[in-house]
């Protein structure tokens, strides 16, 4: 093989760089979840979410994907949930009159998990965060 | 070639391979937790409005100045969040022309100076032929089942070929970030902005509609502006069509605007 | 053959050098616009597309002119300009992947630009549009790479390249007849909506495609020596005029159209474009004048025997035809298109500075593109002795 000592230390620098996100997750502490706003009804009342909160958590994008696209494309702006119950089907009205917290709630696991959506380019911040 | 390079093109031609499969796979991995969140189903409110050809009738008599015209520009512009641009970038849902700027065919020099001075509404015609529809390459702009054209501002590119292609002149550009032409004050929490780089019209108020009520404008209208479904023969803008002389922009076109002005 | 690129002149490698600079200083004010948004060009609500646009379609007809080489050669067995298919070939690919960067730089939202792919519509012509130019990329890639490759160790090319080369001469015409037909189906544009516009579009990139490519041609005999011989200028160039002549002739009928029948919206635009429209600022006027007295000048230089044959005065003909048909296509075209608006008022749009450097940086690009190709083609062709023109020529 020619150029072998420059060769295979390159290889194994480059396992190594593009494994280390793995050795990275495996040393580091577990994974905690940030303390959230609960979010509250219009009198400070305890709420439910369209769906159970569990999985809300790890499905949420996905349903406001649904949504869109049942709102726009198919027409139908009523969502019935899991339990029977029926919402709008608006990021805007139905989930930042309960999810008013931004800095609270979105942005805490956002930014704990470096994702940066979009919505806000468009979807106005909801106002109990001023 | 010699055999390293061939073997060489072979591995790189595999891996290629590989990584479109894996591509794919993580698309159809995407496409089943869309399916997932089917847990609920989705249907059309009770409370909408239906109607098969959305129409619109504006009696042009009754604003004779465009004061007249400013609260019905203003409940539309404030609701939905659209920026106050001057210049000509500027961005407009609902505004108002003079005669012979808004109707370009009938140019006849003669009409009457009280026509011919009055100000005249312009917004998104919702043609039923729209060619703004036609050129759209990623149906971001589209014809709903009840004859709205609308924009899914998630997924225009802001190639702006349908402003190329509206003859009316009724679509606008967001050349830059909307949201540093609204004051935080004056935003409307019930309803988003646009972003920079799409394109943004009238969308005859889809989601008021969905929950049985009418456009804003046609609401600030006092009467003015009728608004309802072309094919039901009971409708409010059937009757006024019937009883009233009216014409619309540039019909020779064959967009079939749903726009109706009684002069 | 791709080391090829790396074996050169200190001269060759001050080019690049040079187009580097700019494709740096471009991308840097692209980033930036890429964070304000299309706020820096001089686009308008009324004059929606522009100079990006513009450049994009003058140079589908740059790429789609590659034919006039390979169709005379494959059809017709003019071997001479076997020689030269080559430079013709990869200037297509040069100037397809100058399309697409300005497809791009004028999105709004390029970073969606799969959605074209994703959300297919077959109804646009658009999506048509990047079908055929991503086709004819790839054609003009295979196609230029296979037969280089076939030269450098001697043999023919492979027996199915001579099928992609007769797919390549077709979907030539096909891209600048779709790219056409982006404007020539729009209602309420008057300046497009013309059935001519498709065979305007492709007897202007006929004229100045070739002429660009004989420009580049002629400057490589200056820079590396490369002589493509008398035979293959003297029929490039009366290609050149043919198609030059049927330009003038096509613009010369829709002026017919237009003021014979005494429609006003047909007129408006023309009326605009020479000057004869009331708007503060405009200042396409005197372009157009500019264009129109260029191409005249540019066709008695080429029709007249005399004068085509004269290989000093040639190159000067070139430019003017080049800078005629840029003007036309490059500024006129959009400018008359968006003239009237739909309210029947002038409008005037000006590209700004920055919209013209972000468009030059995406020129260095195409020039990078066409300067490595070319040098592989010229290396290959040193190394087989294609380099010398054949003893006779």
């Amino acid at each position: 093989m020619y150029n072998s000592k420059y060769v295979i230390p390159g290889i194994i620098l480059f396992v190594v760089i593009f494994t280390s996100p793995f050795w990275l997750n495996i040393f580091t502490p577990k994974y905690n979840y940030p303390e959230l706003a609960k979010p509250v009804g219009p009198n400070g009342e305890a709420v439910e979410c369209v769906e159970p909160v569990k999985w809300m958590r790890a499905n949420h994008m996905d349903l406001l994907i649904s949504w869109r696209d049942a709102a726009l494309r198919d027409e139908k702006r009523v969502y019935v949930s899991s339990t029977g119950k029926e919402w709008e089907t608006s990021l805007q009205k139905t989930c930042f009159a309960c999810h008013s917290d931004y800095d609270n709630f979105c942005l805490k696991c956002h930014d704990q998990n470096a994702v940066e959506p979009y919505c806000w380019d468009c979807h106005i911040v909801p106002q109990g965060n001023k | 070639m010699n055999a390293n390079r061939r073997y060489f093109l072979k591995v790189a031609g595999l891996s290629t391979f590989a990584l479109t499969a894996g591509v794919g796979a993580s698309l159809a991995k995407a496409a089943a937790v869309n399916e997932k969140v089917g847990e609920g189903s989705y249907k059309v409110s009770e409370k909408a409005v239906h109607g098969k050809r959305f129409a619109m009738v504006i009696d042009t008599r009754k604003f004779q100045t465009e004061e007249d015209m400013l609260p019905v520009i203003e409940a539309c512009h404030k609701f939905h969040n659209v920026p106050k641009i001057d210049g000509p970038k500027e961005i407009k849902w609902i505004w108002h022309d003079k005669f012979h700027h808004a109707f370009v065919d009938d140019t006849s020099p003669l009409i009457p100076d009280e026509v011919k001075n009055r100000p005249y509404f312009l917004l998104c015609n919702h043609c039923s032929n729209p060619s703004c529809v036609r050129v759209c390459p990623t149906k971001a702009t589209y014809l709903t089942s009840q004859n709205l054209v609308a924009i899914d501002y998630h997924r225009c590119v802001g190639c702006r070929f349908c402003m190329a292609a509206c003859p009316y002149g009724s679509r606008s550009f967001n050349f830059t970030d909307p949201r540093q032409y609204i004051k935080p004050e004056d935003l409307n929490y019930q309803y988003p902005s646009r972003m920079r780089g799409v394109v943004e019209k009238c969308t005859f108020c889809a989601e008021r509609l969905e929950n049985g009520q009418m456009p804003l404008c046609v609401e600030a209208s006092n009467g003015a502006i009728l608004f309802g479904d072309l094919n039901d023969p009971e409708s409010e803008v059937r009757k006024a069509l019937a009883e009233n002389f009216t014409i619309r922009r540039k019909p020779a076109l064959g967009t079939d605007p749903g726009v109706y002005y009684i002069i | 053959m791709l080391e090829k690129v790396f074996k050169g002149s200190p001269k060759y490698y001050l080019w690049l050098g040079f187009l580097l600079t700019i494709i740096g200083i471009a991308a840097c004010v692209y980033v930036y616009q890429l964070m304000y948004g299309l706020g820096i060009t001089g686009l308008t609500r009324d004059s929606s597309w522009g100079f990006y646009i513009a450049q994009f379609t003058y140079l589908v007809g740059v790429a789609a002119s590659a034919v006039m080489l390979v169709l005379p050669a494959y059809f017709h067995h003019y071997v001479k300009f076997k020689r030269v298919i080559i430079f013709g070939e990869f200037l297509a690919i040069g100037a397809v992947i100058m399309c697409m960067l300005f497809i791009v730089v004028d999105m709004g939202q390029p970073q969606r630009v799969l959605n074209v792919i994703l959300h297919p519509t077959p109804g646009s012509v658009l999506f048509w549009d990047a079908t055929v130019l991503s086709g004819y990329l790839i054609l003009n890639a295979v196609i230029g790479w296979t037969t280089l490759e076939a030269e450098k160790v001697g043999m023919a090319p492979p027996k199915w390249i001579k099928y992609l080369v007769y797919l390549s001469i077709i979907w030539a015409f096909s891209i600048h007849t779709v790219t056409a037909f982006l404007y020539a189906g729009l209602p309420g544009r008057h300046f497009w909506l013309t059935a001519i516009l498709a065979a305007r579009f492709l007897s202007s990139a006929f004229c100045s495609g070739p002429a660009i490519l004989l420009l580049l041609i002629m400057l490589l005999k200056k820079v590396a020596g490369f002589d493509c011989g008398k035979s293959v200028i003297k029929t490039l160039t009366l290609i050149i005029t043919y198609a030059m002549c049927l330009n003038v002739f096509f613009f010369c009928l829709e002026l017919f159209t237009a003021f014979y029948s005494g429609i006003p919206s047909h007129q408006h635009p023309i009326q605009y474009l020479f000057g004869f429209g009331h708007a503060e600022g405009a200042w396409i006027g005197p372009w157009m004048w500019v264009a129109a007295v260029l191409a005249l000048v540019s066709i008695v230089l080429l029709v007249v025997p005399s004068f085509r044959e004269n290989m000093n005065l040639l190159p000067w003909t070139l430019i003017l035809l080049v800078i005629a048909t840029w003007i036309d296509k490059g500024l006129g075209l959009l400018i008359g298109g968006f003239n009237p608006t739909p309210f029947e008022f002038f409008t005037v749009y000006t590209p700004t500075f920055a919209e013209v450097t972000i468009s030059v940086g995406i020129f260095a690009v195409g020039a990078l593109v066409v300067s490595i190709l070319w040098k592989i083609a010229l290396e290959v062709k040193k190394e087989n002795r294609s380099f010398d023109l054949p003893a006779g020529e």
